[in-house]
């Protein structure tokens, strides 16, 4: 059936299937037992901060390879002749973002077309792994390797969410202040939208101006990591749920959510290469 | 769902990811995108550069073409009309040579038969003479008769 225990006899409940599935493997400092990997979700919980999930970051960063080397090896030998399949390929992707870029982003910048290549095709990566049988991975991990747990899909981790949405936060934070200059970032934050000509008023505005602007800029990258978290965790749950029927009802469920979901993995790729273009745009700009 | 070191360690793989792709992948794909684009831009500018050419050439050739026709029709006209002069000056001078030529068969016909008349005459007169000398049995003095002779050599 769909239990992946079955090699240890007993079979699990189902709450203790969808647990596991969603227990990532935690390497970390314990209280108790130092250095170790973390065996359940009380003693992952236990290690803190000072701890890693070693398989959200193997697949992160062997999906981020397989990235590298598709646009090295299509990049490699790059002529402005005919190009070959896997350069056209790599032409299509870079054109569809350089075209999303310039839509968005006027000004010159050599960072941002390259960022949101990589947020694309490293995100849609990373959601891709959701396709994979729920069970395939793990089992193999498992019986071969004796990992105990392994969650392959990295977006469904929030801190992978959160660790890129961070560093897109520290880049509007740096342009603002770059583009902007300290003080022109400071004044954005503190003297809208409510302003006034009048001086005293205009600075009894700034600690509610300062909220407002406050909270929607860091609104930015926690909706940006929650909302690609969301949507895959979400995701993954349903394959997990459907992973508990018996096997041969499972394909009339899993195929029509495979299918809605091949949607989603793009469009929460798209959506998290178009947010980011939208957010260091609007740094760039002057109010 | 806790936060831990995950999550620094995917920023700074990120960041490792985006530089890789700012250096090594970005730059080759778009240059040689750019290029290609401004060599398919100077493709089709060539082409209908070319394509104008052509169509001047095409005028060219015509205005060339119509000029060569009138200039064949004017040259036709003038060597009929220049065999047409020389039909008619080769008539001309065709009936004034047979003139001429008559003319000069005439007026030697005309001098042969004086000629003719003047030995005849002379013969006569010699005959005449002789006849006369036979039959006179002697000899008449030619200077003392020379003017009965000449009256009878006017009279044949």
């Amino acid at each position: 059936m769909a239990n992946p225990d079955s090699g240890h006899g007993e079979l699990p409940t189902a709450s203790e299937y969808i647990q596991h599935h969603l227990q990532n493997l935690t390497f970390g400092n314990h209280p108790e037992h130092g250095w170790s990997i973390a065996h359940g979700a009380d003693q992952a919980k236990e290690m803190g901060f000072w701890a890693i999930h070693l398989d959200s970051m193997f697949w992160s960063i062997a999906l981020g390879g397989i990235f590298c080397l598709l646009f090295w090896l299509g990049a490699r030998r790059a002529s402005a002749g005919v190009p070959g399949g896997l350069q056209n390929f790599c032409e299509m992707l870079v054109d569809f973002v350089d075209g999303s870029v310039k839509d968005t982003f006027s000004g010159q910048n050599k960072l941002i077309a390259p960022l949101a290549l990589t947020i694309f095709v490293w995100v849609f990566l990373m959601n891709f792994m959701d396709l994979i049988p729920v069970d395939f991975i793990p089992e193999a991990a498992k019986r071969w390797f004796g990992i105990e747990y392994m969650k392959v899909v990295p977006t469904t981790d929030v801190n992978v969410t959160l660790g890129m949405s961070l560093s897109v936060f520290a880049l509007i934070i740096y342009y603002s202040i770059k583009v902007k200059g300290g003080k022109g970032f400071l004044a954005e934050l503190t003297l809208q939208p409510f302003s006034s000509d009048n001086k005293i008023i205009k600075y009894a505005f700034v600690p509610v101006n300062l909220l407002l602007e406050g909270v929607g800029l860091i609104a930015k990258p926690i909706s940006l990591a929650l909302r690609l978290f969301g949507n895959l965790y979400a995701g993954e749950l349903i394959f997990i749920l459907i992973a508990l029927l018996p096997f041969y009802l499972q394909w009339a469920l899993s195929i029509p959510w495979a299918i809605f979901h091949i949607l989603v993995i793009v469009l929460q790729a798209f959506i998290f290469m178009m947010l980011t273009i939208v957010y260091l745009a609007m740094a760039h700009e002057h109010h | 769902m806790n936060i831990n070191l995950t999550l620094i360690g995917q920023a700074i793989a990120f960041a490792g990811f985006v530089i890789f792709c700012m250096k090594f992948v970005w730059p080759p794909l778009i240059t040689a995108m750019r290029e290609r684009q401004a060599t398919i831009a100077e493709g089709l500018a060539a082409a209908e550069q070319s394509a104008q050419a052509q169509e001047e050439a095409q005028a060219e050739v015509d205005t060339i073409l119509s000029e060569a026709r009138t200039q064949a029709a004017e040259i036709v006209s003038q060597a009929q009309k220049r065999g047409n002069d020389i039909v008619d000056e080769a008539k001309n001078t065709a009936i004034s040579e047979s003139d001429r030529l008559k003319s000069s068969a005439q007026s030697e016909l005309a001098q042969e038969v004086v000629s003719a008349r003047e030995s005849l005459r002379q013969q006569v007169s010699s005959v005449a003479v002789s006849g006369a000398e036979k039959i006179l049995k002697r000899e008449v003095d030619a200077n003392a008769h020379a003017s009965i002779l000449d009256d009878l050599i006017a009279k044949i």
